[in-house]
């Protein structure tokens, strides 16, 4: 059998285009918009996201036999509170700057809907394997789609990608300007209905 | 009184917590697509947010912060890296608590905003602003008047939208950007609206 027809394959790479988190569940939406008005910081903040969410995913399902129903909400916040604090430690002590400039957001992955989404309706009723690639897989896929707006915002908004100046100087000499547009909060709004569109008709055909 | 003021008009428009913050987009987008139901949201949003707020600050400020301590004796504790599991913590109990008080003293209110609370626990907007609050440093009052003003910010978002959105279902929408995308483009143009509000300052 080929990797690529594979169950364990299918899990982890569904979410990355198809069924992404963002643009095809509708999902995590929150702090996919307010991290990507620079490259750096948005692949920080996937990065961040998919270790919370492989990690969570793989606790919950390695319990998922042992919490009960009733009270499993508390019992998932729990889990991914603690993880996202190792997180948010883990990036004051080596990555200062950027933890600064991600401000509350690092925090607001605990009520990121993504992770508890991938935790009621996969990680509650797979085994541990299949939840750690699906997590992963979704954590790509919302990587993916910070990333695409990062490079839209930065480029266009400060001619820059990870702050080194990417469009050149004659094209300001020939009257270009900066989009200033772009790093305010409606121009991620209006990329990220964009990518939608471009994501839903591409995977159309 | 002032600065109360430029909190309140602050939190509402310019730096409004959904349009300029995008906190609280999954309701938001999940929820605006019917005029009532994003009323009663916007209305249990602005109540929890007005009542999780303060009691964040106080439990922040007597219990996490470096020295906050003092009080029994431990001036060199500092557990402020505890305040995000703390703070989800006071929130969801909250919560949970409303919902029982408001179920036996008041079933009308229980109906109109018994659905949306558990949903309140995992709303972005609520710990956001309990966030924000402690890195802004805001005093008690000013935490106050930030928690209400935020919560009204929110609700005055969701209800402009479904508005939209109930005017959009005549719309001719391209294929591919309806429902979604279309929220998005709609959302953007809204913040750009509320923006404009940047020029009034006290």
């Amino acid at each position: 059998m080929k990797i690529t027809r594979t169950k364990a394959f299918k899990v982890f790479s569904n979410p990355i285009w198809e069924r992404n988190p963002i643009s095809g569940q509708i999902l995590g939406i929150c702090s996919a918009l307010a991290v990507t008005v620079q490259l750096k910081t948005a692949i920080v903040m996937g990065l961040a996201l998919t270790f919370v969410l492989a990690c969570s995913n793989l606790s919950i399902s390695l319990m998922r036999k042992l919490i009960p129903r009733n009270i499993r909400i508390i019992v998932e916040l729990t889990i991914i509170a603690t993880l996202v604090i190792f997180a948010d430690q883990v990036l004051k002590a080596f990555l200062y700057d950027i933890s600064k400039q991600l401000s509350v957001f690092v925090g607001l992955i605990i009520t990121n809907c993504i992770i508890l989404a991938r935790a009621e309706t996969y990680a509650l009723g797979n085994p541990p394997l299949l939840s750690l690639l699906d997590g992963i897989g979704n954590g790509l896929g919302y990587s993916q789609i910070l990333i695409t707006v990062a490079v839209l915002r930065e480029l266009l908004g400060a001619g820059k990608l990870f702050g080194f100046q990417v469009i050149p100087n004659f094209f300001y000499a020939a009257g270009y300007e900066n989009m200033g547009f772009m790093v305010l909060a409606p121009g991620a709004f209006i990329a990220i209905g964009f990518i939608v569109w471009l994501q839903k008709t591409v995977s159309k055909e | 009184m002032e600065n109360l003021i430029s909190i309140f008009l602050n939190s509402v428009f310019v730096g409004n917590i959904l349009l300029a913050y995008f906190l609280g987009m999954c309701s938001f987008l999940a929820i605006s697509s019917n005029m009532e139901p994003a009323v009663g949201l916007g209305f249990a949003v602005t109540f929890v947010l007005s009542i999780t707020t303060p009691i964040n600050w106080l439990v922040y400020h007597y219990l996490l912060a470096p020295g906050a301590l003092t009080w029994v004796g431990l001036p060199s504790v500092d557990l402020s890296f505890l305040k995000f599991i703390i703070f989800i913590a006071v929130i969801a109990g909250i919560v949970q608590a409303l919902e029982m008080i408001i179920d036996r003293y008041s079933p009308p209110l229980y109906m109109a905003l018994g659905v949306f609370l558990p949903l309140i626990a995992v709303n972005c907007a609520i710990l956001g602003t309990s966030l924000f609050m402690v890195e802004r440093d805001y005093n008690f009052m000013e935490s106050v008047v930030f928690g209400a003003s935020s919560g009204m910010g929110w609700m005055l978002a969701i209800v402009t939208m479904a508005g939209i959105r109930k005017k959009l279902r005549y719309a001719d929408v391209p294929e591919g950007l309806e429902g979604f995308g279309i929220s998005m483009i709609v959302t953007g143009l809204m913040a750009m609206a509320f923006m404009l509000f940047s020029g009034i300052t006290l």
